[in-house]
């Protein structure tokens, strides 16, 4: 217990404001030791990052550390002016920062880079740190690092970038390092192999890790101890193992049930409780007496997209990002459609809604026949009402300057599906349905949480009376327990509705909950299509396998049983 | 290098346009042969007059071979001074040249560095007084402050000459009024009109893309690898700045060659600006086309240069990723 490297002491963070001071962090309490991993959990607005920039010196503008202390092995960092906490940047302290693809200048090489900072940090002549530059790179497993060294950082794929990071961090041979969310902007296959590197590095060294992060898979598999904080206050602490499997308070508990499960489905999302509005009869309309058969049929589909020239006189090239001989989706069922960054997991989808035109092959609705078909007007429009989209991000696929009812009354009005007189009490209903007050419409979206936001995304689309939703990362920007509200909307609107979807998604847990069957891609073909309990149960494909493999589970694969029972 | 290649491509396609426009207005301006012929000529010489000329060709053949006495330096004779147009641009482009290098050498070295300062310090007192100052710089007409500046240092202090170009002395080939101090004092006051109005453009530029950058993920990062602050500022930050910023210094320069027009004539400049209100007074037909010709090329060749300086700056452009 005497080797303590950093702790905090009922450190409150301040933001002051005109209004009232806001106070991000009140009296927060925690420790490091050399060679452990701390995790710091919380969703977003917890304060965890605060803490780690605090910690840093790096609070940004107007934060102030308005209370407490924080040490570093004896010292306190609250009093120091900042030229001396200038002095601990990267010497004493390293940082990581979460997206690998920002966190490096563009300009510099990376060898340039690692050398200035390990010659600047260490004291030495630029030939030698660029010297002491190749084996650092070398040392978290950048392969042939000597020649990477004159390359610039977009030469390098995102995992590479992570581990020059870390390099970059560990040029001064810091103590303490903090990594705030490090691998949330990397792949599954990725994330697995940073975080084993950082775990190496902490053993190897005797480092001390704080690990800020909001994904309880990442604590799970890396953290030797664990930090629960919600609205700038510690929840709870304790071994990771312990908190996970046997948390004492209510907000623990309600987190890691909100997780959905890798390993199975859980029955709140296969047997959704069946609502009815009385805006359903009116979502219905027109939608009786459908047949059976394929909603959707994609055959021999490819997209490429051009690459730049080679030379003057050259040929531009391409990169055939899709390339499948055939997809489809019954009338009624959930397709997920996982794969990493750059499968072309999102092409396709797009493809499938005619967002953009496929390079060669043909998209076939049941109801309206090959999309290249469909030529007039009224046909377009009628096939535009019936394909629906949800994406990703909440917060750029509104128009923040339009109230939320006329963004949801301008479909039904330009389709002529309701009487201008009835279409606010259709809104209102649509908004209740989707489980926001029938009176936030008169509000902005910026007046709205992420969730609220998706929720009005889902609604948007549902006002058109589609009958196929393509969902592209719809819970990717969402908190874990949003996340688990927004799947059990959607399944439940499935459910009451009938509705055929397409959900593309990198979250394999996420999927299994929501699929009926499940596509996986890798480099723009589908690998593997099954029933999804089959494929995730038993996996045919090498690819899919190891995806299963590596994705980090928050509850360990045998336990999930008792932690269930336990919450 | 691809990349290069194509823009000088496309520079060349460029200037073809910009020698039609200048080919086009001979076209459209009147017959030539009436302006250079009496009224008692015969109708038979007129048309020997315009078979010599190669009036009767068809206009592409007229057309390639006004480009090709283009390219050649040969842009025919001015109505009104009756001399080679080449020349006279000859004569009057040193002139220029030296009023828009002394005055971009100013402005840059006032401007870079108080973007900078201001872009750090965007809180402080100095910082405010300059972006002040700079908003005056931006709005004040230049005939204004030329006048004012004459005023000034001319009439009532009597420090410095109120019009025209002093003596010139060549040093290593060059001629230019630069080199002497008689020459330095004729120019230091039209400089300072055409350099207030770029340093104030350029500097907020400067300024606002600085802000930008501080905001960044990797100047947050070379913080936390614990890097100086003069390497932060200088090394990382400044070069993400220039790309924009060398677009507007680049299209600023072209632009005080060819229209400095107002201070040249308020300073009696003996510059390209004087020379353009000339031809325009005069209707000088091929003296107009050929400033024409000359300001498209000014920009063109500015524009390839920026275009160079993107590759050094930015390894991206080189590798094609953006």
């Amino acid at each position: 217990m005497t080797d303590i490297l950093c702790k905090t002491q009922d450190l409150k963070i301040t933001f002051p404001h005109r209004l009232g001071d806001f106070t991000a962090v009140h009296g927060f309490d925690m420790e490091v030791r050399r060679g452990e991993i701390v995790g710091l959990i919380g969703e977003s607005g917890a304060g965890k990052s605060t803490i780690g920039n605090a910690i840093m010196g790096l609070l940004s503008h107007p934060g102030v550390v308005s209370g407490g202390r924080i040490e570093l092995e004896g010292e306190n960092l609250v009093d120091l002016s900042d030229t001396a906490m200038a002095r601990l940047r990267g010497g004493r302290i390293g940082m990581i920062f979460q997206d690998p693809m920002t966190s490096l200048n563009p300009l510099m090489t990376v060898g340039d880079q690692l050398s200035e900072s390990i010659a600047i940090l260490q004291d030495l002549p630029l030939a030698q740190a660029r010297q002491m530059a190749a084996d650092r790179l070398d040392g978290v497993g950048i392969p042939d690092a000597a020649s990477r060294m004159g390359q610039y950082p977009h030469e390098f794929s995102g995992g590479m970038r992570q581990r020059v990071v870390i390099a970059l961090a560990m040029a001064g041979d810091p103590d303490l390092l903090i990594a705030d969310e490090p691998t949330t902007a990397l792949d599954v296959s990725v994330q697995k192999q940073v975080l084993d590197l950082i775990r190496s590095i902490c053993v190897e060294r005797s480092l001390g890790v704080i690990l800020v992060t909001h994904d309880m898979g990442v604590i799970a598999e890396t953290a030797d101890r664990v930090y629960v904080m919600r609205y700038g206050k510690l929840v709870e602490t304790g071994p990771t193992a312990q908190v996970i499997h046997q948390p004492t308070q209510q907000y623990t508990q309600d987190l890691i049930a909100a997780i959905p499960s890798i390993d199975h489905r859980e029955d709140r999302f296969r047997n959704p409780a069946k609502k009815t509005g009385e805006i359903d009869q009116w979502l219905l309309q027109g939608h009786k007496g459908e047949g059976s058969g394929d909603y959707v049929t994609a055959s021999a589909l490819t997209k490429d997209f051009a690459t730049k020239k080679k030379s003057f006189w050259g040929k531009a090239g391409s990169f055939r990002a899709v390339d499948i001989p055939g997809l489809s989706i019954k009338r009624g069922e959930v397709l997920g459609l996982v794969g990493e960054s750059g499968s072309g997991k999102s092409t396709l989808g797009r493809m499938m809604t005619g967002l953009i035109p496929p390079s060669s092959g043909s998209v076939r609705y049941g109801d309206h026949g090959l999309m290249t078909d469909v030529r007039t007007r009224a046909a377009r429009k009628a096939l535009r009402r019936d394909v629906q989209v949800v994406f990703q991000d909440p917060y750029s696929s509104l128009n923040s300057r339009m109230r939320v009812d006329h963004i949801l009354a301008e479909p039904i009005r330009f389709h002529g599906l309701a009487e201008r007189e009835e279409t606010p009490r259709l809104v209102g209903a649509l908004l209740e349905r989707v489980g926001l007050p029938a009176d936030s419409g008169r509000k902005f979206p910026h007046q709205f949480s992420g969730g609220q936001r998706q929720r009005i995304c889902i609604a948007r689309a549902l006002s058109v009376r589609p009958r196929f939703l393509l969902c592209d990362e719809p819970t990717s920007a969402l908190d874990v327990s949003i996340q688990a509200d927004m799947l059990a909307l959607l399944m439940e609107l499935r459910r009451s509705l009938g509705l055929t979807m397409l959900f593309v998604s990198h979250d394999l847990a996420v999927v299994r909950q929501v699929s009926d069957r499940v596509a996986v891609m890798k480099q723009g073909q589908i690998v593997e299509c099954r029933a999804a309990e089959a494929l995730y149960d038993a996996p045919e494909n090498e690819y899919t396998r190891m995806l299963l493999e590596t994705a980090p589970r928050a509850t360990g694969h045998e336990n999930t049983q008792n932690m269930r029972r336990a919450t | 290098m691809y990349f290069l290649l194509a823009r000088l491509l496309q520079a060349t396609i460029v200037m073809l346009c910009v020698a039609l426009v200048g080919f086009l207005v001979f076209q459209f301006v009147g017959d030539p042969v009436l302006s250079l012929v009496g009224q008692e000529t015969s109708v038979e010489d007129r048309e020997a007059l315009r078979e010599s000329l190669g009036l009767n060709d068809p206009i592409l053949v007229q057309y390639a071979r006004y480009v090709v006495n283009a390219v050649q330096g040969d842009f025919g004779i001015s109505y009104s001074f009756n001399r080679d147009v080449s020349e006279m641009i000859a004569d009057r482009l040193p002139a220029t040249i030296e009023l828009v290098m002394l005055s971009g050498v100013l402005s840059l070295l006032l401007a870079i560095p108080a973007g900078i300062y201001t872009g750090i310090r965007r809180k402080g007192g100095i910082a405010q007084t300059i972006m002040a100052l700079s908003v005056i710089g931006v709005s004040i007409p230049s005939f204004l402050l030329g006048i004012l500046l004459i005023l000034v240092f001319s009439v009532w202090l009597n420090w410095l000459p109120s019009f025209g170009r002093g003596d010139v002395a060549v040093v290593l080939g060059f001629r230019s009024s630069l080199f002497t101090w008689d020459g330095l004092s004729h120019a230091l006051m039209p400089a300072a009109v055409l350099c207030l109005f770029q340093l104030g453009v350029i500097l907020r530029l400067i300024r606002a893309e600085m802000l930008e950058v501080l905001r960044t993920d990797y100047i947050r990062f070379a913080w936390a690898r614990g890097l100086p602050g003069g390497r932060v500022y200088f090394r990382h930050a400044l070069k993400n700045t220039l790309v924009p910023v060398v677009t507007a210094i680049g299209l600023q320069l072209s632009s005080l060659f060819a229209f400095s027009i107002i201070t040249e004539r308020v300073f009696q400049w003996p510059g390209m600006g004087s020379l353009l209100l000339h031809a325009i007074g005069q209707s000088d037909i091929p003296l107009l086309a050929a400033y024409l010709i000359f300001v498209g090329l000014v920009f063109t060749i500015s524009n390839l240069v920026v275009d160079a300086i993107y590759v050094l700056i930015d390894p991206r452009i080189r590798h094609g990723a953006l």
